[in-house]
């Protein structure tokens, strides 16, 4: 009777011990599964990029403009060389609208002769200012808070731009510098 | 021969394996289910098999790199002896397996195989169903091309709509701040390691139900299915007129495996492999990107939901199709089993099909999306332009420029997304025309800011002749003469 315990006794041990184990050998590999969330949230995603000189976006007019996305690694290709939407409004103030529509994302092309954003894939059209003209998307277009600094247009990006809550709230605010800057 | 015998013996000595398998080869199975309608489960297995094959085939060219996929498919498409034909086998295995994988299910719903004692083997099945959408959900991103890429950003929209959760999900699912390497590498491993390690697990569990209850004996009307008796009354039906697996069932499953290998091959050589389209470039925005067939229906859904609705329906329809499927062996667990007695079942499958079918067809055509190059690529047809004044032709110049041909059609020419033109003056009075093109509404964006008034009056005298020869254009009752104060 007693040794029958005793392997139990035995026995619970060794679970214990396995299953101490398997809990502090969890913790890294959750850490490492949960790693891009985590360093979205202590620091952000989000810092300033360049678009290259104010004077390579004429007043009145919206043009393409591309960045390497500030946070890349080595095997990202292409796919880190983001386009965005520059609409100068009237030589000092600025607008930038991120490519995605603000439905699914797909990328937004801008007709200059009807002034509008078109989108290919399920038919959203913005105006020129990237307010909601028609279509499925439920907002305007994505904006990235802008600074001119030393002559060269900046934008405050990292971070696919999509309809959720939170990233609207954090990462794409409507921050103009004043134009003096 | 003797020497092969020997051999034989040595091994099945050690591993005492030829008694288990011609036991299970031979087990008995109600006779008319060695029927042409129960080959679609094997089917599936036999493709399950191909793409894992073609899959490990490809995995020794493929790089899983987003700055190099799509490289490498051009290297097995082009340089790569054959590389081409695998690629295209794959391709076309994984439709073949979708079509296959929902027909079976069809077939099971409405022979009622689901019921008592077999829902376990049907939840596994329902589990295998979404790892099938989930393989080739996986397997059209690592075909990292534009569409591949623009579909990433369509799955973290959706994911993005999740309350609160949300852009922790997108992050999670991009493994980063953005669609890049990380999003690649983490949905290659999914459709490399993680969902297939799954489905054959899933499959032996699914296989092993199948052997232990038994095949689902032929439904017919009357024949109700009760717990109470269920079990002894299939053992009787088994034993009493049952025939072995091998060989009165396989030979059919063989021949329609065949046969179903055999269509594959001669499609995959025949139409080839899927792309890739264009390089995964964000920077390339002259795209219209397009899913694969099989979520062309989420894709027509997705155009035709009222903009309030899309998120509930988004997140709450699959969750509840997912509850539907899995509780409906246990609020139908018993019952009529044949078809001929199940009318709404019938029902079901037939709106199913007609509405995936529906939303595929459309989704083929999208008439949603603007024709993104109509204002320089669509003509008006001459009819519409000879014999107008100046005025009028210089509205139709407007029109062409200002890109509503990127919406409207002319002669079945351009966009879908606003009603035809070629009749719009039989419909709308001149004075509607203006507030309609100034004002937008219904699904229009208002040109009031981008046209000036000379442009305004030109376009509307054009729209004014688009009218059949035999009907007058609309006019504005109370302008009339007669009544004119």
């Amino acid at each position: 009777m007693s040794d029958v315990t005793r392997r139990q006794a035995v026995l619970k041990i060794a679970m214990l011990f396995n299953g101490v184990v398997g809990f502090l050998l969890a913790i890294p590999i959750v850490g490492y599964l949960f790693s891009p969330v985590n360093r979205g949230r202590k620091n952000g995603y989000a810092s300033w990029v360049s678009l290259g000189s104010v004077d390579e976006f004429p007043a009145g007019q919206t043009r393409l403009a591309t960045f390497r996305n500030p946070i890349s690694t080595a095997t990202d290709g292409e796919t880190a060389d983001l386009p965005c939407w520059v609409r100068n409004v009237d030589g000092s103030r600025f607008q930038v609208f991120a490519i995605n529509c603000a439905h699914l994302g797909c990328p937004v092309r801008w007709f200059p002769q009807s002034q509008l954003f078109m989108c290919p894939c399920h038919g959203g059209v913005y105006y020129a200012d990237g307010s909601r003209a028609s279509g499925p998307p439920e907002r305007g277009l994505f904006e990235y808070a802008f600074r001119v600094a030393g002559g060269k247009l900046q934008i405050r990006a990292g971070e696919l731009p999509t309809p959720g809550i939170a990233a609207n709230k954090t990462l794409i605010q409507i921050e103009r510098t004043p134009p003096c800057a | 021969m003797r020497l092969i015998r020997a051999v034989g013996n040595w091994f099945d000595q050690r591993l005492q394996l030829s008694s288990p398998i011609r036991e299970t080869m031979e087990h008995q199975i109600p006779r008319e289910t060695s029927s042409w309608f129960y080959v679609f489960g094997s089917a599936a297995l036999t493709v399950l098999a191909l793409q894992l094959v073609t899959g490990i085939l490809l995995a020794l060219i493929y790089v899983p790199s987003a700055g190099e996929a799509w490289n490498s498919l051009q290297v097995l498409n082009h340089q790569v002896t054959l590389g081409w034909f695998i690629r295209a086998v794959h391709g076309w295995g994984s439709n073949f397996m979708l079509a296959i994988v929902l027909i079976h299910m069809v077939q099971v719903f409405l022979f009622g195989a689901y019921k008592f004692p077999r829902e376990l083997t049907w939840i596994l099945g329902v589990c295998l169903l979404l790892m099938t959408l989930g393989m080739a959900f996986t397997g059209q991103v690592l075909r990292f091309d534009q569409d591949a890429y623009w579909g990433l950003g369509i799955g973290a929209s959706i994911c993005s709509r999740v309350p609160i959760l949300g852009p922790w999900l997108v992050q999670l699912m991009l493994g980063g701040p953005i669609i890049a390497g990380a999003t690649l590498s983490r949905f290659f491993a999914l459709h490399v390691f993680v969902i297939p390690g799954l489905l054959i697990g899933f499959v032996g569990l699914h296989l092993l139900l199948v052997l232990k209850l038994g095949i689902n004996e032929w439904p017919m009307p009357g024949r109700v299915v009760r717990r109470s008796d269920y079990m002894a009354k299939y053992h009787e039906l088994t034993h009493t007129d049952g025939v072995p697996f091998w060989p009165y069932g396989i030979w059919k499953d063989a021949i329609f495996s065949g046969a179903i290998l055999l269509c594959i091959a001669a499609c995959a050589l025949y139409f080839g492999p899927f792309g890739p389209s264009g390089q995964p470039d964000p920077r390339i925005i002259q795209t219209v990107p397009r899913p694969d067939y099989f979520f062309l229906w989420l894709y027509a859904l997705l155009s035709l939901l009222p903009p309030a609705m899309e998120t509930p329906v988004l997140l709450i329809g699959p969750a509840i199709a997912l509850v539907v499927l899995l509780a409906l062996p246990f609020f139908s667990g018993e019952g009529e089993k044949s078809w001929k007695r199940r009318p709404i079942a019938v029902l079901t499958i037939l709106l199913s099909a007609v509405t995936l079918g529906t939303f595929t067809n459309l989704a083929d055509h999208a008439p949603w999306s603007p024709m993104m190059d109509a204002s320089t690529a669509a003509a008006i047809p001459a009819k519409y332009l000879t014999g107008r004044t100046p005025v009028e032709i210089q509205g139709a110049l407007v029109f062409q420029s200002k890109q509503c041909h990127n919406c409207h059609s002319l002669g079945d020419i351009g966009g879908k997304r606003g009603p035809a033109l070629d009749a719009v003056a039989v419909r709308l009075t001149p004075d509607q025309l203006v507030r309609q093109v100034l004002q937008g509404g219904g699904n229009m964006p208002a040109y009031g800011k981008n046209l000036n008034p000379a442009e305004t009056t030109a376009l509307v005298a054009f729209l004014e002749t688009l009218h059949p020869s035999a009907q007058s254009p609309a006019r504005d009752a109370s302008l009339t003469a007669g009544i004119e104060p």
